[in-house]
């Protein structure tokens, strides 16, 4: 559990020192407000939540102005979905192999790190905990205070965002295999 | 029992995610694997996201340093 905590705070802060701050913290105040847990089942969603709540405190104390266009995207900030698979997926482009492979084989562990660090927080925090914690849906919904609807829509959101930006980050890193395979690769 | 209903690849689409993360009940996810078992585009769509997730599983996965461990340690003792 203590791993999965630090995993989220330091994504959630971006940086070590404030995520084992965080994590430091929010055990404190979890144990001095244990007796408030009605259900134990219910534990990781409450921890995370206590954790969630005093990450919202302590950017307040430190006068930390979070900006909603940058860290707290609206729920009803729509664009378009955006998935890798169909961009990867064309027919034409099956006679020469395996595109999704290609792809996946050359994703860097900094390229995902900074595809999750670019996502809105309501958006990062939900995708962290649903993909890399494997968090249920209900206990994300117990972290953030926010009904199970809202989790399924941030989490669908939060994911085509960053799929947006992988695919953004291969072209960038001149992937031109995931571009167009049908091209010699320049020497 | 009555066997799982069959679906069309745009009703399979929709639930990707929710099939991986578990978050299905039981029909409908006896449902998608019917589905998944006959339908190759559906199946390699669901194979990459599973893939995806792994990777992001690998890059966002972090152990907790010892330093926190022995301050939560120290907070453990004191409860």
């Amino acid at each position: 559990m203590l791993d999965m905590l630090y995993s989220t705070a330091v994504r959630l802060t971006r940086n070590p020192a404030d995520a084992e701050d965080l994590v430091a913290e929010a055990v404190a105040k979890a144990l001095a407000n244990l007796d408030s847990l009605k259900d134990p089942s219910c534990l990781r969603g409450w921890v995370f939540r206590v954790m969630h709540n005093t990450h919202t405190s302590m950017c307040r104390k430190r006068s930390v102005r979070r900006e909603v266009s940058l860290n707290e995207a609206t729920d009803d900030d729509d664009e378009g979905d955006f998935w890798l698979f169909e961009r990867l997926h064309q027919p034409f482009l099956l006679w020469w192999g395996n595109p999704e492979q290609v792809f996946l084989d050359n994703v860097l562990r900094d390229d995902i790190v900074r595809a999750l660090d670019k996502l809105p927080e309501n958006y990062r925090m939900v995708v962290i905990m649903a993909d890399v914690e494997e968090l249920t849906y209900e206990e994300i919904g117990e972290a953030l205070g926010v009904p199970v609807g809202t989790v399924r829509s941030r989490l669908s959101r939060g994911r085509s965002m960053l799929q947006k930006t992988l695919w953004h980050q291969a072209k960038e890193a001149g992937l031109k295999a995931v571009e167009n395979p049908s091209e010699p690769r320049e020497r | 029992m009555n066997s799982p209903r069959d679906i069309s690849c745009d009703e399979a689409l929709k639930h990707v995610f929710e099939f991986i993360d578990r978050e299905l009940d039981h029909g409908r996810h006896a449902e998608m694997e019917q589905h998944l078992a006959k339908c190759r585009s559906c199946f390699s769509r669901v194979e990459f996201e599973k893939r995806l997730k792994v990777k992001l599983q690998e890059a966002g996965g972090q152990k907790a340093p010892d330093s926190l461990r022995a301050r939560v340690g120290k907070l453990l003792c004191n409860y």
